[in-house]
Order: C-alpha cells, then sequence, then structure tokens
C-alpha cells in the first residue's frame, strides 16, 4: 500500500467532520497566540508587580504596586514618557508627508510595469540590516559627517547626537512601513472617482481634500500604527544616535540589563502597552483596521 | 575590531529587600535591609576538596575579550593550548555587564564566571558562587598580594575566586583641541567649559561614583571619604555636578566601540574612558592623550569564581589555574588592557614595559583607584544604615540624563 493509500481513512475521517479539521488547523496558531503572545503580557503584568532584592538580584514575589507609584510620582518618566509619545507622532508626521506622495505615484501616475520596480525600490531599505543603517547614520550625522559638510556653505552643521538625530534616523528607517499600507490603500480607490471629480469640475486639490484624502485616510492611519508604534518601542537608533537622548526603551533596556530591575522593567513596559491600546482604539474608530 | 564590550555596568537592584543574610540580624522590615559586605554570612556552599579528571568542557561567562580561542584574531588564543592540555572544551558566553553575568550565573549552567567587584558579592550572597579551594590553583601563589582575600573577593578571609587583572577609568582627551593638557576631572565638570557638548561620560548609575570621588577633593567639607558609601548630603551633591555635567555632555557611552568612534572622530573631544578605548583610537592615529587625574579615579579588579551548581568543576579549576598562569594571563591583560593578577606575567608580555605602563606593580598608583563595589545601604563606618544603595543610584541615573 502506498503512502497516500495510508492516509486515505485519516483524509475520509477529517472530511466526514470538519470541525476536527478546523480545530486541527487552528490549534498550532491559536496556541502559540495564546501561549507566546498573551501569556508573555500576562506574565510581564503580574512581574510588574514583583520587586528585587536590592544586594542579591534575585526577584521577590510579593504583590506591590510601588513600581508603578514610582512611575507615577517620578517627574524624570513622564517627561520621558511624552519625549517618546512626541517623537513617535513626529516621526509619524513626516514618515505621512514624505511616504503619501511616493505611494500616490506609485499608486495613480507611474505606469503599471514600473509598478513593481518601484515597490522594490521602496523596499530595498529593508534588505539591509537595521544595525548598518543606523550606524551608517551615526557616522553621517556625527561631527565632521557628510550633514556637516552638505550644510557647511550654508553656514549650518549638521544635527549631531540628539534628539533631532533620532528622528531624522526613525523617519528614514519606518519610512517603507508608512509607504505600503497608503500605496495598497490608493491602489484600491478606482480612478473612475478622480475623474468624475474632475468632471464635476473640482480642482486637483478639491479632488485630493475631497475624495483622495477621505478615502486613503485609514489607510494613512494603518500606516502610522507602524511608524508609530515602532519608534515607541525602539532603542537601538536611540542608543546609536541619540547622544544623551533617553526614551521609554532605553529605560526598560536599562532596568533589564543595568538596574537588573525586571520587575520595574515591566511596569515601565506597561506604558506603550497602554499608549499603543489607546492608538489602536482611535484607529479602529477610524476605519484604519478594517482595511489593513 | 576586537570586540571587547565591557559595560562595566554595576548591577543593581532596586526596589524592596529581603533581609539577605538570615544571620546577620539586623531584621529591618521594609527597607531595603542588605547585609553588609563584612557583616552577612554567606549560604554554606561546599568548596572543592580535590582536583579530579576534567569532564571534557566547561562553560564560562567572562568579559569580551577575555576567552579568546584565535577567532577574533589568529593571534590572540589561550583557548586552544588550555584545551589541548587539559582536554576540556571550552564554551565561553560573553556578557556586556556585571547584571547580566549575575542573571546568567542564576541560571546554573555556567561553571565559571569573570565577575567584576560589583557582581562578585552579590553572587556570593546569593549562593551562586562556591569557595574557592585556593591549594588547588597552583599558580595563585604568584598572584599579587594585593589582589588576594579582599573584600570583593572573599568573606572572613575565606576566598571565593581567583583575581584576573585590575585597571583604572582614564580621562581622555584630543590633543589637537583640549589645550593645555587636563590632569584633573574638574575639566569634565566645569560649568562654562569651552567643550560644551563634546563632553563624554560612561553611561551607567556607578559613574556617580566618579563624581563623588571628584567631590572628595573638590569639596573637601562634604567629608567623602569612600565614593562608593555616599550618605544623603554627599549623595545629593554628587547628582547635582552630574545634573549640571548633563549640559555639557554629547554623548553617554556604555559600548567600547562607539566612545572610540566618536573620539576619532571629534563628536566627543574629552571625558571618562578605559585604556582599550585610548589604545584603539591611538591605533587609528587619533591625537587622543589619557591621565589618571590627580584625584585619582574609579576603577575595576576582576574576579574568576566557580558555580555552586557547576557540572564541571574540574575543568572550572583547571580554566582558572590557566587563566592566571604567566603566560596566558599576560596574554589576556596586553590584549584587554589592564594590569594583570600574576607577578610572573610581566616578564612573558610581549611589550617588556607593559607592566609598567599598566602599573601592574605600582601599589601606589593602585591606591588612587577606588574599585567598582556596588553601594549598600551600610556605610561601613560608623555613619551606620544612611547610605544611598545601589536602587537609589540607578533612580539618579535616569534622573540625571533626563
Amino acid at each position: 500500500m502506498s503512502a497516500q493509500g495510508a492516509l486515505r481513512p485519516l483524509t475520509r475521517a477529517l472530511w466526514r467532520r470538519p470541525r476536527l479539521k478546523l480545530a486541527l488547523l487552528l490549534s498550532a496558531p491559536v496556541g502559540w497566540l495564546v501561549v507566546a503572545y498573551l501569556g508573555s503580557l500576562a506574565v510581564l503584568l503580574a512581574s510588574a508587580f514583583w520587586s528585587t532584592d536590592s544586594f542579591t538580584g534575585t526577584i521577590v514575589r510579593q504583590p506591590t504596586t510601588d513600581n508603578f507609584t514610582a512611575l507615577l510620582r517620578g517627574e524624570v518618566y513622564r517627561a520621558i514618557t511624552l519625549r517618546t509619545v512626541g517623537l513617535a507622532a513626529a516621526v509619524t508626521v513626516v514618515d505621512v508627508v514624505l511616504g503619501f506622495p511616493v505611494a500616490f505615484f506609485m499608486a495613480k501616475v507611474a505606469r503599471r510595469r514600473w509598478r513593481p520596480l518601484l515597490l522594490a525600490a521602496v523596499l530595498t531599505p529593508l534588505w539591509a540590516s537595521y544595525l548598518v543603517k543606523a550606524f551608517a547614520w551615526r557616522v553621517m550625522v556625527g561631527s565632521g559627517g557628510v550633514l556637516d559638510w552638505a550644510l557647511e556653505p550654508l553656514g549650518l552643521h549638521g544635527p549631531g547626537f540628539g534628539l533631532t538625530a533620532v528622528w531624522l534616523v526613525l523617519s528614514y528607517l519606518w519610512l517603507p512601513y508608512m509607504v505600503l499600507p497608503i500605496f495598497a490603500g490608493l491602489d484600491r480607490l478606482p480612478d473612475s472617482l478622480l475623474e468624475a471629480s474632475s468632471d464635476l469640475g473640482a480642482h486637483a486639490l478639491r479632488t485630493f481634500r475631497s475624495v483622495v484624502l477621505p478615502l486613503a485616510l485609514p489607510a494613512v492611519v494603518a500606516g502610522s500604527i507602524f511608524t508609530f508604534s515602532l519608534t515607541l518601542g525602539d532603542f537601538v537608533a536611540v542608543n546609536i544616535v541619540g547622544g544623551k537622548t533617553q526614551m521609554i526603551g532605553n529605560v526598560i533596556y536599562a532596568n533589564v540589563g543595568a538596574a537588573n530591575n525586571l520587575p520595574f522593567a515591566a511596569a515601565l513596559a506597561c506604558v506603550p502597552v497602554v499608549i499603543m491600546v489607546v492608538y489602536l482604539l482611535a484607529a479602529r474608530r477610524a476605519g484604519a483596521l478594517e482595511r489593513l | 575590531m576586537r570586540p571587547r564590550t565591557r559595560a562595566r555596568l554595576l548591577p543593581l537592584a532596586v526596589a524592596l529587600a529581603l533581609v539577605v543574610a538570615a544571620g546577620c540580624g539586623s531584621d529591618e522590615p521594609s527597607s531595603s535591609g542588605t547585609a553588609a559586605p563584612q557583616g552577612f554570612t554567606p549560604p554554606e556552599v561546599p568548596m572543592l576538596q580535590s582536583l579530579g579528571a576534567g569532564e571534557g568542557k566547561v562553560n564560562l561567562v567572562a568579559w569580551a575579550g577575555y576567552v579568546e580561542d584565535g577567532s577574533t584574531d589568529k593571534s590572540v588564543d589561550w583557548v586552544t593550548p588550555f584545551e589541548k592540555e587539559t582536554g576540556c572544551q571550552v564554551n565561553s558566553k560573553v556578557a556586556a555587564t556585571s547584571d547580566e553575568m549575575v542573571q546568567l550565573m542564576k541560571s546554573g549552567q555556567y561553571d565559571a564566571v569573570s565577575a567584576s567587584g560589583d557582581a562578585s558579592l552579590r553572587l556570593i550572597a546569593g549562593g551562586d558562587v562556591a569557595p574557592v579551594n585556593t591549594d588547588l590553583v597552583k599558580n595563585y601563589a604568584d598572584v599579587f598580594d594585593a589582589l588576594k582575600l579582599k573584600p570583593w573577593n572573599s568573606v572572613n578571609g575565606k576566598a571565593y575566586g581567583i583575581p584576573h587583572g585590575r585597571g583604572a577609568n582614564l580621562l581622555m582627551w584630543r590633543t589637537d583641541v583640549v589645550k593645555p593638557a587636563p590632569d584633573s576631572w574638574g575639566v569634565v565638570f566645569d560649568p562654562s567649559s569651552p567643550y560644551k557638548g563634546k563632553v563624554t561620560a560612561y553611561d551607567s548609575p556607578i559613574y556617580i561614583a566618579d563624581a563623588a570621588l571628584y567631590l572628595k577633593s573638590a569639596k573637601p567639607e562634604l567629608g567623602i571619604t569612600n565614593p562608593y558609601e555616599l550618605d544623603d548630603k554627599q549623595f545629593q551633591a554628587s547628582v547635582d555636578l552630574l545634573k549640571q555635567q548633563a549640559s555639557l555632555v554629547g554623548e553617554y557611552w556604555g559600548d567600547y566601540s562607539k566612545a572610540a568612534q566618536a573620539i576619532k572622530s571629534g563628536s566627543t573631544v574629552l571625558g571618562t574612558s578605559w585604556q582599550y578605548i585610548v589604545n584603539l583610537a591611538e591605533a587609528d592615529k587619533a591625537p587622543v592623550g589619557s591621565t589618571l587625574p590627580k584625584e585619582g579615579s574609579t576603577g575595576w579588579s576582576d574576579t574568576w569564581m566557580v558555580s555552586s551548581k557547576a557540572a564541571n568543576p574540574n575543568c572550572a579549576y583547571m580554566w582558572m589555574n590557566h587563566i592566571i598562569s604567566p603566560k596566558a594571563n599576560a596574554q589576556v591583560a596586553e590584549w584587554f588592557g589592564e594590569a594583570p593578577a600574576n607577578r610572573k606575567s610581566c616578564q612573558e608580555t610581549s611589550d617588556k614595559q607593559f607592566c609598567a605602563t599598566y602599573h601592574a606593580e605600582d601599589e601606589s598608583y593602585f591606591d588612587k583607584v577606588a574599585y567598582w563595589t556596588t553601594p549598600i545601604k551600610q556605610c561601613g563606618d560608623d555613619r551606620g544604615s544612611v547610605c544611598k544603595d545601589y536602587s537609589e543610584w540607578t533612580t539618579a541615573w535616569t534622573e540625571i540624563k533626563g
């Protein structure tokens, strides 16, 4: 009997019980989601209520709200949270401003056969390692780097290491994540709508404002979820080009590594989680999640 | 580039504490009741009594550059001879910080660790490492006496590790920019510094000790005796100094390669450094100078320790004996840029001036070095338990950077 023949009874049984088939099919991904994803979130939340022994570094599993108290009382954490959210918003704005025209060109202006090439071009930055790109930017924004050189004739100098450099680098790094969703959104927008608008006498600007933007907004919001959440959690680029800038991610990292205070790091990690939940709820209201 | 990330962050820990040492009797109910190093009784862990045959392998946790098998640089290899001689296959895990070392050792999967003074006591108190039977480590006899049975590698006269080497954090500057050559840490704290935005500092809470060390001589009225034992007033003064310094700082560094790149490119021109970074910059012909300023400096003294759960204790002992053997200890010291622990190593270095350059035998030099140790509540003198512990140092460090 062939191997295929041996499997036949099994195939038949599964065909007769579609629910069993579905359960078998979904158990692995759902299990992964529940155990690895929701499970780790639960552990995170639970450990935020623990503390560590200040000498041996062992975790003390006695519930306490001290971590959250310290978090809410500390002015520095408020400043860092605001800075991080502000940066995430700024990066998102830059990416929308840069990404929208690019996506519009790809979807509506460029010839169809150029599209795969343009898509590939947008994606090429993702082929290089994140670290390589960040370190390349470190050299560029640093003293005597390309930016210094380019701005010198204008009597200016490069941003140096700091918040501006982080803004620049993260905007660059996350741009493809903004272009792609907007491109997909605009691609679904029928050309006939643009023509109809123009037939009715609307200017290009009016068409953009009244037709394109409302229809593309969910795609923009979808893209912004990527740029916003990626910026919110980033600590590597900040570490490389940020100079002395601290973001939530850096403080979490410092508490995991340097401070060996996992419970406090867990409490801190709840901050971006809460921010993202709020952001996603807002995005859902904008209808972005249905169109992802 | 030679990878030797040695972020010497002090581990630390925060938060509420258990009374660590059951036997110390100071039952402070809710505050951080850590026991004084001299006062705590470490958990009873048996010591290896006799050396048996090697187990065929040994798992190490080490600073980058401490366990080199020729894969980084062909000529840098003291692991292969050891493997050939003992039959112990070496698996090494590089840790970036002292805290990572403590965490890795708590996993119980490693046999030995090269712990700095800030990690060693915590490992001892946590029962993660066993006392070391120095009779089984032949080369221990040649180790400088100044490194033996110190507060960071022993408890109550019982050795918990084998000294590896030591060094000091240096003041580094660009000779083409910073003139005249500085000889005091004052230049990195000067509020009217002409180098504003180009100063660098070490990115770790333990850097607070550098500020305290400077204040010790700059503001004697604070009465700072030990930069790791700071009471409220002294701590506040150090933190204030660093907050003021933050406006001068262009970048805090935790990664040696980042520090070396910044000084080479001129992004930073002045700040705290290690000998190794100076070497890297000089190798690339960058105009850098370095000195141990007149106030002295902070530094490190590392210790090889054996895990209390070691699966391969015999190979671990053989490794400790090997790494402080004259030849291997000279190699690692030259590669890393620190003073060796074995006095016979000074004849084995390829640079005959090495031990002089690194002041290996110069105790008066190391008298000016305050080795990193974990700050705890107990001040170690008659002030009692009013000092700031490391968790408070970490919180303050976050605030200093803002």
